[in-house]
């Protein structure tokens, strides 16, 4: 793999990281914008020959996943007036050892498993490593707009996830394009609905109140 | 075996040492608008120091008057062990980046029992501190070290930095290119630590319940506090040796050439010191742990890099 695309995907992760140790929503929302610009950018330093589908995908990539949502995600803490820090259940320390073992578990995961002919291991790897992570992040912080965040983090994983595919079927990796309607939802309904904490409703932490 | 040029080079650089702190606050007091002390503003201090007398407390003992000396032979132990010339250094043997780690780790004891030392609850304090990030900082140093030792395959700095056929990181053979970057900004950030500056320690503030290096060194004086901040000057050229060797290839240059872009290295990630300093505020006590840890995480990120190859 060319070395341009590995460092894409190194920032990629180093982005993952800068989500799990921040204590600032707008450090999340500026890190994972910046994730986006490098998604968007993967396409062009992995493919061999030029086509248009491959520059649609990336000029798509990077419109929808670092201006626009980053742009609605930052409207809805604005007119939610959401108090301006994560809210994380574990610690940050422990949040970044857990990304460690995360990206250990990608790299480990990466090389046993049975990969079509090209399909970079580092590639497989960081894409591992951004769904346990986007998982980490949505599990472990307690606002609605950190796991949008890290909803985010689970759909660009599993985007790149389908770059290793990308010459072959690229309608799969359109669809994931897609997924990003549904985050614009998300965000949506933060924005109507006010919700500047959780989704109250549907937080987990309520379970406890049923005993009596 | 003498090794001439690399002598020469040691005491060159030893002596534009105290010349780093004075960038890195130049160029602080530059982007925030002031004149600032002058370049040379550590030769003037080390100068008036060095004439002064040492005043010691009654309830010191040995340890507190041999605590600096430890702290310079140390710290200029450590700094004979790095090829600073490119291809040799005064002193190599195999397994030397772990005497590197355990000579520093020395000068720091001996510095922190000297604080002990001087029975006051304010420098107790900074001690403890100061021993706490030293465990976090120590981590990162050493899995960088390992993952430099796995691309080189030496067990020697020489090696590391300077002969083994490291390949340039723009060659793009394997993840070599990205887990190199990674190694040096964790090794910039165990830098920002070690030598107590801006997110870690504030060097311009003294008597403030949250500094940590400055505390333990409060009742030095004298040629004993010159020896100490001379140390630190050292300690900030070894380190940013360290950073400068990871991201130019020494193997590349020869000579007069390696030595010259080494010191222009230095002086390039002095000045990144500055603007780390004017950019950033310091962070709040608790969080400095998980900003060593991230050094950690990134130093972690490369060996996986480099093991996966």
């Amino acid at each position: 793999m060319r070395a341009a695309a590995e460092l894409l995907l190194v920032l990629v992760v180093l982005a993952d990281f800068m989500i799990l140790g921040t204590s600032r929503l707008t450090t999340c929302i500026r890190a994972i914008a910046f994730q986006g610009l490098m998604l968007g950018l993967l396409p062009i330093a992995l493919t061999q020959h030029w086509s248009l589908r491959i520059a649609g995908l990336a000029l798509g990539s990077i419109v929808v996943k670092s201006l626009i949502l980053p742009w609605l995600l930052k409207r809805a803490i604005r007119e939610a007036a959401v108090r301006r820090e994560v809210e994380p259940r574990i610690g940050f320390s422990l949040s970044l050892v857990l990304g460690v073992v995360a990206v250990a578990i990608g790299f480990g995961v990466a090389q046993r498993l049975p990969l079509p002919e090209g399909a970079g291991e580092l590639l497989v790897a960081v894409a591992l490593a951004t769904v346990i992570m986007g998982f980490l992040t949505i599990t472990t912080r307690a606002k609605a707009v950190t796991q949008v965040v890290g909803y985010l983090m689970l759909e660009n994983g599993i985007y790149l996830f389908g770059l290793t595919s990308a010459d072959r079927v690229p309608f799969l990796v359109e669809i994931g394009v897609l997924l990003d309607v549904f985050v614009g939802v998300f965000i949506m309904g933060i924005v109507v609905f006010h919700i500047n904490r959780e989704f109250d409703s549907i937080s987990s932490a309520r379970l406890t109140e049923l005993h009596d | 075996m003498i090794v001439w040029p690399a002598i020469v080079t040691l005491v060159w650089l030893l002596v534009v040492a105290p010349l780093l702190p004075g960038i890195a606050t130049k160029t602080r007091a530059w982007l925030t608008g002031r004149r600032g002390p002058p370049l040379l503003q550590l030769y003037f201090d080390l100068g008036k120091l060095w004439r002064k007398r040492c005043t010691y407390s009654r309830t010191t003992t040995w340890m507190f008057r041999v605590a600096p000396l430890t702290l310079l032979m140390t710290t200029l132990g450590a700094a004979c062990l790095l090829p600073l010339d490119g291809s040799h250094a005064v002193l190599r043997f195999s397994g030397d980046f772990i005497a590197f780690a355990s000579l520093l780790a020395l000068g720091r004891f001996a510095l922190v029992l000297a604080g002990l030392d001087t029975g006051s609850s304010f420098e107790g304090m900074g001690a403890s501190r100061d021993v706490t990030f030293a465990t976090f900082t120590e981590p990162a140093l050493l899995l960088g070290f390992a993952t430099l030792a796995l691309l080189s395959g030496s067990l020697s700095l020489t090696g590391m930095f300077g002969t083994a056929p490291t390949p340039a990181w723009t060659a793009g053979a394997g993840h070599v290119g990205a887990a190199q970057a990674l190694i040096a900004t964790s090794l910039f950030l165990v830098l920002l630590a070690e030598t107590a500056r801006v997110p870690v320690d504030d060097p311009a503030t003294h008597l403030e319940l949250t500094m940590i290096h400055e505390v333990i060194v409060l009742d030095h004086s004298g040629p004993d506090l010159a020896v100490i901040l001379y140390s630190g000057a050292v300690k900030l050229m070894v380190f940013g040796a360290l950073v400068v060797g990871v991201l130019i290839p020494p193997a590349a240059l020869s000579g007069v050439r390696a030595v010259a872009a080494l010191t222009g290295g230095l002086v390039l990630v002095a000045a990144l010191v500055g603007v780390v300093e004017s950019a950033t505020a310091r962070l709040r006590l608790t969080r400095v742990p998980q900003f060593l840890v991230t050094a950690a995480a990134l130093s972690a990120l490369a060996t996986l890099l480099v093991l996966l190859q």
